[in-house]
């Protein structure tokens, strides 16, 4: 055997061991998970409220709604900020400009997710509790810190879907008597809409998946909340906050919680991926 | 500004007005000189075809006619170019207006990533907001005025990209024609298309003449002694001869254009 032959095989198998603990994490929490779902039942697991582990309560409904409205809430702020400096750095801006900022704006991807949750802790927590009311931690600030928190990718991939659009588009258009900001909002894109969608898909992945920061900042009283001032516990906050003390049954319930948010995330990046290819 | 010999000849042997005059006209590319003291005047409802070998400044020229020229960066710009008596780079320039009335055919089809339709009537809805029904009669003129109009109106509303070539410049040329412009600009608009296509779409210049000024930068010799009236030549960035394009072809008075055109070099 040669040795670039060897080279292959060896990487072969290091490709090979990563994908299989992708695979052995797979089965490890539907395996964990699964029994819980079985014995509550896959309705009352989801829809109901009432979670009350220590006393055979296993509803999870609060804690799904809590992380989809914590989502919602981190897009509303999150994408029309990151779409704008996507636009900006991608259309209005010199070469020289873009080059120095898009470096420094995925910098923010590498902040750990702690400190964002220290910073929210520290500022914007009685940022609203002065100003807005509540005790501050709650939905609001969760959906702040994780706004902020998915700019990178929503920036990020945005700014390559735009300048993936040829230039060719924007010369008709500007051939036909467009301002560049004409040409931006009517050909560039929705030329660029697959991939913008795929970016805030991603960033929603994000969103929904983290977790220090929220556990941080949310509040993480276990109800559904009235108001976006009140405190919210997210799926991947219950899972943290509880693994450490869980046993039988409440440990099975945390995992069946993973398979909840393994498959909202799963749903989440295939229909990234399938929109990213429609193109 | 110097003035060589051969620059003053080329001023005096062709008319001193037309519908675009170019006076002393240089243009450079950060330290590159582009084009060099050109002075010519195209004339109203002639079809004018810019020949020479690449590079030689033929495709600059033209798009100094629309200032895109203006979306390269580290372009400068000395001279005239006088569109219906005004100086198109006079700083009141209203770059839409201009653009409106000087359009531009590209040499690769280049419809956007829209519906027929919206490709159609995506000029007229920048320059304000025509009512539905003004819409698609413009849309439904310059379709015609391409002669695509039969072949299109029953799928108006699918993706331009799925059209063949030829159809999606014919769109190009409609896309252009329903901002109603007074000059049209084609770079090299056949490049793309098989013989046949490029001679209907030669057909349908003659056609768009009756209306429209046409200035055509062509590789194609023959396409230009088909489909033109009058015929520069340019080599380096010079403006070698300007003039009736028979007598270009037959009689030329520069060496170098005899040369291009009897296939010495290009």
């Amino acid at each position: 055997m040669d040795k670039g032959k060897f080279v292959e095989r060896v990487l072969f198998l290091l490709a090979l061991s990563s994908i299989s603990s992708l695979v052995i994490i797979t089965i490890f929490i539907f395996e964990e998970g699964l029994p819980l779902i079985m014995h509550t039942g896959l309705k009352d697991f989801i829809f109901s409220t009432h979670w009350a582990p220590t006393k055979g309560f296993f509803g999870i409904g609060a804690m799904i709604v809590s992380s989809l409205l914590v989502t919602l809430g981190a897009m509303v702020l999150g994408v029309p900020l990151g779409l704008a400096c996507a636009i900006v750095l991608a259309e209005f801006c010199s070469e020289r400009v873009r080059r120095l900022l898009k470096p420094t704006l995925e910098l923010l991807a590498g902040i750990p997710s702690v400190v964002y949750g220290f910073l929210g802790v520290i500022w914007l927590v009685p940022l609203i509790r002065d100003h807005l009311g509540g005790p501050g931690l709650s939905l609001l600030a969760a959906s702040v810190i994780l706004g902020i928190m998915i700019l990178p990718t929503v920036i990020s991939i945005s700014i390559d879907a735009l300048t993936a659009v040829p230039d060719v588009y924007r010369d008709g258009s500007i051939a036909l008597g467009a301002t560049e900001w004409q040409t931006v909002r009517r050909v560039v894109l929705p030329a660029a809409s697959s991939g913008i969608i795929t970016a805030v898909i991603l960033g929603m992945g994000r969103a929904i998946g983290e977790t220090m920061a929220v556990i941080m900042v949310a509040g993480n009283a276990i109800k559904l909340p009235s108001s976006v001032l009140e405190p919210v516990r997210t799926l991947t906050s219950n899972i943290a906050l509880e693994l450490g003390y869980a046993a039988g049954r409440h440990r099975e319930a945390l995992f069946a919680t993973g398979i909840v948010l393994f498959v909202i995330i799963m749903v989440l990046n295939l229909s990234a991926t399938l929109i990213a290819r429609r193109r | 500004m110097t003035t060589s010999p051969a620059d003053s000849d080329n001023s005096l042997q062709c008319p001193l007005e037309g519908i675009i005059t170019l006076r002393g006209l240089n243009l450079y590319y950060g330290d590159f000189h582009a084009l060099k003291e050109v002075h010519a005047a195209f004339q109203q409802q002639t079809i004018t075809a810019l020949i020479g070998p690449s590079g030689c400044g033929k495709s600059t020229l033209l798009r100094t006619f629309n200032r895109m020229n203006d979306l390269i960066p580290g372009v400068r710009i000395t001279g005239e170019v006088l569109i219906d008596g005004k100086d198109i780079y006079a700083p009141e320039t209203d770059l839409t207006h201009l653009r409106k009335k000087v359009g531009l055919v590209f040499q690769r089809p280049n419809p956007f990533p829209l519906s027929i339709y919206d490709n159609v009537v995506y000029g007229p809805r920048l320059h304000g907001r025509p009512a539905r029904r003004e819409l698609e009669d413009l849309a439904e003129h310059s379709l015609a005025a391409v002669q695509l109009w039969d072949e299109v109106k029953d799928r108006l509303k699918t993706p331009a990209l799925a059209l063949t070539e030829e159809q999606q410049q014919r769109l190009c040329i409609a896309r252009v024609l329903a901002v109603e412009p007074e000059i049209l600009l084609m770079d090299e608009p056949c490049s793309a298309l098989d013989p046949l296509a490029t001679l209907r779409i030669e057909e349908l210049m003659r056609e768009l003449k009756k209306l429209y000024t046409i200035i055509i930068v062509t590789h194609n010799m023959q396409q230009a002694a088909r489909v033109s009236d009058d015929t520069g030549f340019m080599y380096l960035g010079e403006l070698i001869e300007f003039g009736e394009t028979g007598q270009i072809f037959t009689r030329p008075r520069d060496e170098k254009t005899e040369d291009y055109i009897t296939g010495k070099y290009g």
